[in-house]
């Protein structure tokens, strides 16, 4: 009855039984996340390390085999330096910046990702979805080593759900029965197929693509060079309408096929059909082994609200996009990274619970963003109508010799993380002359500091940056002064100002910026961002 | 910018034949793939996505 759905890559947390199946009662818990994946393990560590006790229930008991996600961008890795963990996935990923855009033999074009200097991370690197999932884990065991209040139950399935005013009742299925437990909040990260979704019967609405994509990922030594390949029409005709060739750690290699909507996914499984395409992609003599191969169509879908109560839809139980422009996971850990901080000021009685439904209208806009940018793409790689087919199609061709046409390409607009423009918890521009990339709402970008990075000087909680100028004294805020800014510093945060104060958020998005700001100014913004009542 | 919807060509008669002119001999497919890249162009040369926008509504509006 308690079957894997998957194979595990690494077994983790293993079923164990915990004291709760032997309590008389239901016993009763915080928070409990529903889903151990990449979202589910990032905001149990950031509760944890906030000293909020999260307890994750997973159906398996570890990371599931298949690399899934391969891309994993610049905001995620320092959400994951936020959480310490940035480290060994950085070590082990592969960096890459450069993508190259193919129509047939022709290079179309060409990408650079090459951030600007002063960034202690790269703009992308390519590591398994198990290695990040299995780094998340690890720092999760360091964490609870040094007394953070984190459980993770494997084998252990939410089978049924009964929300209440103040929290929620569970139902948990485990090979040796099931058991209740009752929490104050739930946070559902139970993936795109959510059961919570479906038992709270939840619609989750968008498009489905007509096409389908084999996936397969290759051990080979090959001395191709560690860009993103991305052909149309590749010259290889037979394998596919597209391709996509990507370096992974472990010399693997992502090779993805588009293949057409009516295929019949057994026959396009066996080994020697995958071998006919890739023999043709790589040319006949190339020695590979297949690691591990899929085949997925696409949606682009969302829930209405991403908040019912005291259940928080989280990553892609709330959203789903289509993988090109890689924003599922990077998207979900910003979910994560926007909702943990908000729900430890509210379970810490700082904050309002109202705080929560800016959780749902800041990664809501973010998501219809991520999802606008990953159907645009889709559509360019799928047309879906003989005239779009048309334009597509003169675009690539205008692209080999013309270089206007070439920004049309889409093969993917890789993630960026979303400004939060026009949210309510953001205090109204005042520093003349500032820099867009700063403005409220914005992540905040990182910059060379001293010996190190500013990110890094910013941690886990509200905080004044005060550039080229004293910070008011102002009581539990912690303020970070930079008396001479650098170049980085001046132009991603002063522009043509000449000095600035800032006021960033825990999840390092800026909420307010001045010039000069009284301490009445500066904690009205606080509150504001908090969700209180701003004196007047 | 504002799309231009006054007489705004010196010699229509001209642009009209040129137009004509380099569809010739074309198929059909050949055709719309010549007048997709001469939209792509054009629109690039515009620059200006409101203008796009407008000609747009135009046109829709503008089948009766
Ligand atoms: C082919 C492909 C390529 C992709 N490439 C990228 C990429 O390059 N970059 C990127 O950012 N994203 C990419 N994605 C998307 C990425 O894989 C997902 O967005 C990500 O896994 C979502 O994480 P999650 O934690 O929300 O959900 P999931 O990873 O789906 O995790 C959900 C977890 O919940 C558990 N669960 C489910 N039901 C229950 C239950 N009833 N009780 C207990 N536990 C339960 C599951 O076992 C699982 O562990 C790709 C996806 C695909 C398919």
């Amino acid at each position: 009855m308690l079957d894997d759905r998957y194979a595990l890559a690494h077994r983790l947390y293993p079923y164990a039984r915990s004291a709760d199946q032997d309590a008389r009662g239901a016993v009763h818990h915080p928070v409990v996340i529903i889903g151990g994946g990449p979202v589910g393990m990032a905001a149990a560590l950031d509760l944890g390390l906030k000293g909020i006790p999260a307890l994750v229930l997973d159906d398996h008991e570890g990371v599931g085999e298949g690399s899934r996600a391969i891309c994993f961008a610049k905001r995620t890795l320092e959400i994951c330096d936020r959480l310490g963990c940035g480290d060994p996935m950085v070590e082990k990923g592969v960096v890459w910046n450069l993508g190259k855009v193919f129509h047939g033999e022709e290079k179309v074009f060409e990408f650079n990702l090459l951030a600007e200097g002063g960034h202690r991370r790269p703009a992308f690197i390519n590591l398994q979805q198990p290695y990040f999932e299995k780094h998340l884990v690890d720092r999760i065991r360091a964490a609870q080593d040094a007394g953070a209040p984190i459980e993770i139950r494997g084998k252990n399935r939410v089978a049924a759900l009964e929300p209440a005013e103040d929290g929620a009742r569970l139902e948990v299925a485990t090979p040796e029965g099931a058991y209740a437990i009752t929490a104050d909040w739930v946070l559902a990260c139970d993936g795109a197929g959510s059961p919570t979704r479906k038992a709270l019967g939840l619609g989750f609405t968008g498009k489905v693509f007509r096409d389908s994509f084999l996936i397969a990922d290759v051990r080979m030594k090959a001395d191709f060079p560690t860009e993103r390949w991305f052909w149309f029409d590749p010259p290889f005709r037979d394998a596919g309408a597209s391709a996509l060739l990507h370096k992974q750690p472990d010399d693997i290699w992502r090779i993805d096929f588009q293949i057409g909507w009516d295929v019949d996914r057994e026959t396009e499984l066996q080994e020697d059909r995958i071998r006919a395409r890739i023999d043709a992609m790589l040319g006949a003599g190339v020695e590979y082994e297949l690691v591990w191969t899929s085949i997925y169509t696409f949606q682009c879908r969302r829930m209405a609200s991403f908040r019912q109560g005291r259940v928080l839809f989280v990553g892609d139980s709330a959203h789903q996009v289509s993988p090109f422009g890689a924003r599922g996971a990077n998207g979900g850990l910003q979910d994560a990274d926007n909702l943990c901080w908000k729900l430890a000021a509210v379970m810490q009685g700082e904050a309002p619970e109202t705080l929560l439904d800016s959780y749902d209208a800041e990664r809501g806009a973010a998501s219809d963003e991520n999802i606008l940018n990953s159907t645009r793409s889709t559509d360019f790689i799928i047309p879906k109508s003989e005239q779009s087919r048309l334009f597509r199609d003169a675009v690539l061709q205008l692209s080999r010799h013309h270089d206007f046409a070439r920004p049309f390409v889409n093969s993917g607009r890789l993630s960026q993380p979303c400004v939060y423009d026009g949210s309510g918890l953001n205090t109204a521009d005042a520093l003349e002359g500032g820099p867009r990339v700063t403005r409220p709402g914005a992540p905040a970008p990182d910059a060379a500091l001293g010996n190190g990075f500013l990110l890094d000087r910013l941690g886990n909680d509200f905080v004044l940056l005060a550039l080229g100028c004293d910070a008011p004294e102002l009581p539990d805020l912690r303020v970070v002064s930079v008396a001479a800014p650098g170049a980085d510093i001046a132009e991603r945060y002063l522009g043509d100002a000449p000095r600035g104060l800032y006021l960033i958020r825990p999840d390092q998005h800026v909420v307010a910026r001045w010039l000069e700001a009284t301490p009445a100014e500066i904690t009205n913004a606080r509150d504001r961002a908090m969700g209180r009542e701003a004196t007047p | 910018m504002t799309l231009i919807t006054t007489r705004n060509v010196a010699d229509p008669d001209a642009a009209y034949e040129l137009l004509l002119s380099a569809h010739e001999g074309l198929s059909k497919a050949e055709s719309d793939a010549l007048n997709a890249r001469l939209i792509l162009t054009l629109i690039n040369h515009i620059g200006d996505i409101e203008v796009l926008r407008e000609a747009l509504h135009l046109v829709r509006d503008d089948t009766g």
